[in-house]
C-alpha cells in the first residue's frame, strides 16, 4: 500500500535528524569539533525549520512567499520579550523559554491569520511583493518600538526611551533600533534537535492528511477544489498560519540563541526571507527532507568555504545559478534524460550479454 | 435546485446543495494520485479534525479507513482501481476524464453536470464514455445534466433535450421529437 | 515652502525610480519574469562612472556613456547565459537565478571596489536654481533627473508605439506563442528589452548617486525593490504606471519622511502599496486578468 511507502519515506527524514544528532555527539565525545561547528549547530536547525515552514507555503499550499523572515521577527521579539519580562517571576529557564516557543508561534501564527486574510486573495507575483512588504514593515515597526517595564506597569512609545516616561524602577526591554538585549542563551542543540523534529512531525502528517489533501488539490486546481466543496479561504489561510506559527518557533530559537536581538535588514530583511527561498526550491517544492538537507549543505556551504575568504559568497552565487539552470532548464531537463536513457540501454545490454 | 435558485451563489455551496461538475478542459489535482483525487472529492463526507491528522488520533485512523474503502468502490465503478497510485497527470485522456466524473460522484451529488465530456476524444473513447454515463445513470440515484454537442453521445443516452441557439431556448422536449424538430435541424445543418 | 521642496525632490527621487521601473516593467510584460538582479545593474552602472570620473578623471558625459555601454552589453549578456536557458521552466526557478545573478554582481563588485562606501562626485555641474530669493533652493540634480525622465517616457513611448523592433514587443508581451507564430523572433526582442532596460539603469544609476552621492555594492538593491514595488504599484507590464508609481512612491516617501518619521518612511511606502493592491489587485493601470473556466 502507498501508505507504507509514505510510512518509510517519512522514517527516513526523521532516521536522518536522529542519525545528524547522534553523529554530532560522537564527535563531540571524540573531540572532533571544532567551535565553528558547534556554533552553527542551532542555526542549521533553525534554518531547516524555516525552509520547511516556508515549503508548506510554496511547496504545498503553491503560494510564493517572499516575507518568511518577517514570521520569524515576530516570533524572535515575542519569545525574547516574554523571557525578558518573566525573568523574575519564572527563574526556571528551561521552563521560559518552552513558554517562549509557545507564545513566539502563537503570535506569530497570529499575525500569519492577519496578514494572510487580506493578501491570499491575490495572486502569483503580487502575492510575492506584498508578503515581501509585509516582511519589511514587521522589520521596520519593530525599529522603532520601544517597551519599558516599571512598577507600574508597561510603556510603549515610537520616539525614544525618555517619551517612555518610566519611573526610577524602570527597566528598557525593547529600545527601538537596538532591540532587546541580555537575552538569556538558552537554546541548545537537544533542543533544536527536538524543536526540529516537532516541526517535521506537523508538516509530514498535515500533508498526508484530510487537511493536506484539500491544500494541495487547491494548489493543484483551485476551481476544481472549489467544485467538489473544499473551503479554499479556510484551507489556504490554515497553511499559511502554520507555516507562520513554525517560523516564529525557528525565530524564538534565533532570539535565544544570541545574547543581543536586534531587527536588521540581515537577519529579518527580505534577503533573508529570500535565502530560505532559495533552500525550498533547491530542495524541490513540497520535498520536505529536500528543504532540510538543501538548508543544511547551503548553510554549511560557506561556512566550509571560509578559508577562501572573499570568494565564499561568489562561489556560492555561482554554485546557486549553475544548480538552478542544470536542474530547471528544459534543455538540461532533456540531456539528462538523453544520458539516463543511454545508461539503461548499457544496463540492459550487460545483461543480455550476462 | 430543489426549488432554490442557485444563480449567484458562490461555487462551494453549489457544491453543498448537491451539484457537482465536470470541466470542459479537465481540471484534475495533477500532482496528487488517483485515489487522493477522490478522497479530496469526499472531503465533505468524511470527517476529522486537522489536530487529529497531525497528530494521529483514532479518528484519523477509522476516517482514513472509511475513505479508502469508499473511495476505491468509486475507482472500481470507472475501471480505475488498478491505477489508484497513478499520479492524475500520468493517466491516459480518456481515463482522466473518467476519473474526473469519479471524483465529481464522491461529492454525493443529487445533479452531476458534465461539460463536453467527450471534448477531444475519438470515436472509441466516446463509445466507452457513452457506457460509463450509462452506467453512471443507472446506479447511482442522480440527474445527469449533459453538454454536448457531438450528436451521437446526446442521441444514445439522453432522454430529455433542451436546445439553445445563441443563448436563447430553441426548443425542448423528448429526445427523438427535439432532434427531429426543423427549426433545430436548421440551426445546425442551415437550410 | 519647504513642503513644496519636499514635494520636488519627492518627484525627483520618484523620477529615479521611474526609470528603474520601466526595466522591471518592460522585463516583466515580455518575458514574465521577477528581474532581481535588475537593482544590481544601477550599482554596476554607478561603478562604471564612478571609474570613469573619479579614478581617471575623464569627463562625466563620457562616463555615463561608458557606463551606458557595459550595463547594456551586462544585461544581455546575463539574459543570454542565466535566463535564456530557462525559457519554459517555472517562473520560480527564474525568479532564483535572477537573486543569484544579483548575488554574483554584488560579489564581484566586492572584490573589486570592496565594502567601503566610495564618494561618488555628481555628474551634473550646472549651478543650482534659487527662486524667491533664495527661499526655495532646487539643486540641478533634481532637475535634471526630472527632465531626464520626462524624455526618456516620451522616447520609450515612440519608440514601442512606431517602431517595428517596439511593435514586436508590444505583440511577444501579448501572446508570445502567436508572436512566433507571425514570425517574430521572441529571442531576439526579449534581448532588446533587457538592452533598453539595462540601459535605462545605467542613467538611473548616474542620477541616484549624483543624488545620493554614496556608493557600495549593495547600493542598488533597496532602489531596485523600492523600483519594483512602483511597477507593481502602477501596474506591472504597463509603461505609464511604472511613471504613475514611481513618482507616487518618491513622493509618498519623501513626505512620510519629513513629516512622520524618517525610520518608517519604508513602512509606509509599503502599507500604501498593500492597499493599492487590495482595491485594484493589478495596480492602479494593470489590466485585469479572469481565469476562464
Amino acid at each position: 500500500m502507498n501508505k507504507k511507502k509514505v510510512r518509510m519515506q517519512n522514517g527516513i527524514t526523521y532516521g536522518i535528524v536522529v542519525g545528524c544528532w547522534i553523529l554530532v555527539q560522537i564527535m563531540d565525545k571524540t573531540g572532533h569539533m571544532t567551535s565553528l561547528l558547534k556554533g552553527i549547530l542551532v542555526p542549521l536547525c533553525m534554518y531547516s525549520i524555516l525552509a520547511i515552514s516556508l515549503n508548506l507555503t510554496v511547496g504545498i499550499l503553491g503560494e510564493l512567499s517572499l516575507g518568511h523572515a518577517g514570521f520569524m521577527c515576530v516570533g524572535a521579539f515575542s519569545g525574547a520579550f516574554f523571557t525578558k519580562c518573566m525573568e523574575n517571576i519564572l527563574p526556571n529557564l528551561q521552563a521560559r523559554f518552552f513558554l517562549a516557543i509557545l507564545i513566539g508561534a502563537a503570535m506569530a501564527g497570529v499575525c500569519g491569520i492577519l496578514i494572510g486574510i487580506p493578501v491570499l486573495r491575490l495572486k502569483g507575483d503580487y502575492l510575492a511583493i506584498v508578503t515581501l512588504a509585509f516582511g519589511e514593515i514587521i522589520k521596520n515597526l519593530i525599529n522603532v518600538m520601544y517597551i519599558g517595564l516599571d512598577q507600574n506597569g508597561f510603556h510603549f512609545s515610537i520616539k525614544d526611551t525618555l517619551s517612555l516616561g518610566m519611573d526610577e524602577t524602570g527597566v528598557v526591554i525593547i529600545k527601538g533600533a537596538q532591540g532587546i538585549t541580555g537575552t538569556p542563551k538558552a537554546a541548545t542543540f537537544l533542543i533544536a534537535v527536538a524543536l526540529l523534529l516537532l516541526t517535521l512531525f506537523i508538516v509530514l502528517n498535515l500533508i498526508h492528511s484530510r487537511t493536506g489533501r484539500a491544500i494541495m488539490s487547491i494548489r493543484d486546481n483551485r476551481i476544481a477544489a472549489e467544485s467538489i466543496g473544499i473551503n479554499i479561504t479556510k484551507y489556504k489561510l490554515m497553511a499559511f498560519a502554520i507555516s507562520a506559527a513554525l517560523a516564529g518557533v525557528a525565530g524564538v530559537l534565533y532570539a535565544h540563541n544570541l545574547s543581543t536581538l536586534a531587527a536588521t535588514p540581515k537577519n529579518f530583511g527580505y534577503n533573508m526571507s529570500i535565502m530560505i527561498l532559495v533552500f525550498v526550491v533547491l530542495g524541490g517544492l513540497g520535498n520536505i527532507r529536500g528543504s532540510m538537507i538543501a538548508a543544511v549543505v547551503l548553510t554549511l556551504l560557506p561556512e566550509l568555504l571560509r578559508g577562501l575568504n572573499d570568494y565564499r559568497m561568489l562561489i556560492y552565487a555561482i554554485v546557486l545559478i549553475v544548480m538552478m539552470l542544470f536542474n530547471s532548464s528544459p534543455k538540461a531537463i532533456g540531456l539528462r534524460s538523453v544520458v539516463m536513457e543511454r545508461f539503461k540501454k548499457k544496463k540492459a545490454a550487460a545483461k543480455e550479454a550476462a | 435546485m430543489d426549488g432554490q435558485n442557485i444563480t449567484g451563489k458562490k461555487t462551494i455551496e453549489i457544491n453543498q446543495d448537491g451539484i457537482a461538475r465536470t470541466f470542459q478542459n479537465i481540471r484534475l489535482f495533477k500532482e496528487l494520485s488517483v485515489l487522493d483525487n477522490v478522497k479530496a472529492g469526499l472531503h465533505n463526507h468524511y470527517r476529522y479534525s486537522t489536530l487529529e491528522g497531525i497528530f494521529r488520533l483514532p479518528g484519523y485512523y477509522k476516517v482514513e479507513k472509511q475513505m479508502d474503502e469508499r473511495a476505491m468502490e468509486l475507482l472500481k465503478v470507472f475501471d480505475l482501481d488498478r491505477e489508484w497510485d497513478y499520479k492524475a497527470s500520468n493517466l491516459p485522456y480518456g481515463k482522466q476524464r473518467k476519473l474526473e466524473i469519479a471524483r465529481a460522484l464522491a461529492t454525493k451529488p443529487k445533479l452531476l453536470l458534465l461539460d463536453e465530456p467527450a471534448a477531444g476524444m475519438n470515436p472509441n473513447e466516446t463509445a466507452e464514455l457513452m457506457e460509463t454515463i450509462r452506467f453512471v445513470r443507472d446506479n447511482f440515484d442522480m440527474t445527469i445534466l449533459l453538454i454536448e454537442h457531438d450528436m451521437k453521445l446526446v442521441s444514445g443516452i439522453c432522454e430529455r433535450l433542451t436546445v439553445l441557439n445563441f443563448g436563447q431556448v430553441l426548443t425542448q422536449g423528448e429526445t427523438a421529437e427535439v432532434l427531429n424538430d426543423k427549426r433545430v435541424i436548421t440551426a445546425y445543418l442551415g437550410e | 515652502m519647504s513642503f513644496l521642496s519636499y514635494l520636488i525632490n519627492g518627484i525627483s527621487l520618484g523620477s529615479i525610480y521611474a526609470i528603474i521601473a520601466l526595466g522591471y516593467t518592460m522585463v516583466y510584460g515580455i518575458a514574465r519574469m521577477l528581474n532581481f538582479a535588475h537593482g544590481d545593474i544601477i550599482m554596476v552602472g554607478g561603478f562604471a562612472i564612478f571609474t570613469i570620473v573619479s579614478t581617471m578623471g575623464l569627463p562625466p558625459l563620457l562616463g555615463i556613456l561608458v557606463a551606458v555601454a557595459v550595463c547594456t552589453v551586462l544585461g544581455v549578456t546575463i539574459e543570454r547565459v542565466a535566463y535564456r536557458p530557462l525559457r519554459g521552466a517555472s517562473s520560480l526557478a527564474v525568479l532564483i537565478t535572477a537573486i543569484g545573478v544579483s548575488y554574483l554582481l554584488q560579489n564581484v563588485a566586492l572584490l573589486i571596489f570592496g565594502s567601503n562606501a566610495r564618494q561618488f562626485t555628481s555628474v551634473v555641474t550646472l549651478p543650482n536654481l534659487k527662486l524667491a530669493d533664495g527661499a526655495l533652493i532646487i539643486s540641478s540634480v533634481t532637475i535634471v533627473t526630472i527632465v531626464s525622465c520626462i524624455l526618456i517616457m516620451i522616447g520609450l513611448t515612440s519608440f514601442i508605439n512606431k517602431t517595428k523592433v517596439g511593435q514586436a514587443m508590444l505583440a511577444v508581451s501579448e501572446d508570445n506563442g502567436a508572436a512566433t507564430l507571425m514570425g517574430i523572433d521572441v529571442n531576439r526582442t526579449i534581448a532588446i528589452t533587457f538592452a533598453i532596460g539595462s540601459a535605462l539603469a545605467a542613467v538611473a544609476g548616474a542620477l541616484l548617486c549624483s543624488t545620493y552621492p554614496s556608493l557600495t555594492p549593495y547600493t542598488g538593491s533597496m532602489p531596485g525593490i523600492k523600483a519594483f514595488v512602483a511597477a507593481v504599484f502602477g501596474g506591472i507590464g504597463s509603461i505609464p504606471g511604472a511613471l504613475i508609481g514611481g513618482v507616487l512612491l518618491g513622493v509618498i516617501e519623501n513626505l512620510s519622511k519629513a513629516y512622520i518619521s524618517s525610520q518608517l518612511s519604508d513602512a509606509i511606502v509599503f502599507s500604501v502599496l498593500i492597499l493599492v493592491l487590495l482595491i485594484r489587485p493589478t495596480g492602479i493601470l494593470g489590466r485585469k486578468i479572469n481565469e476562464k473556466v
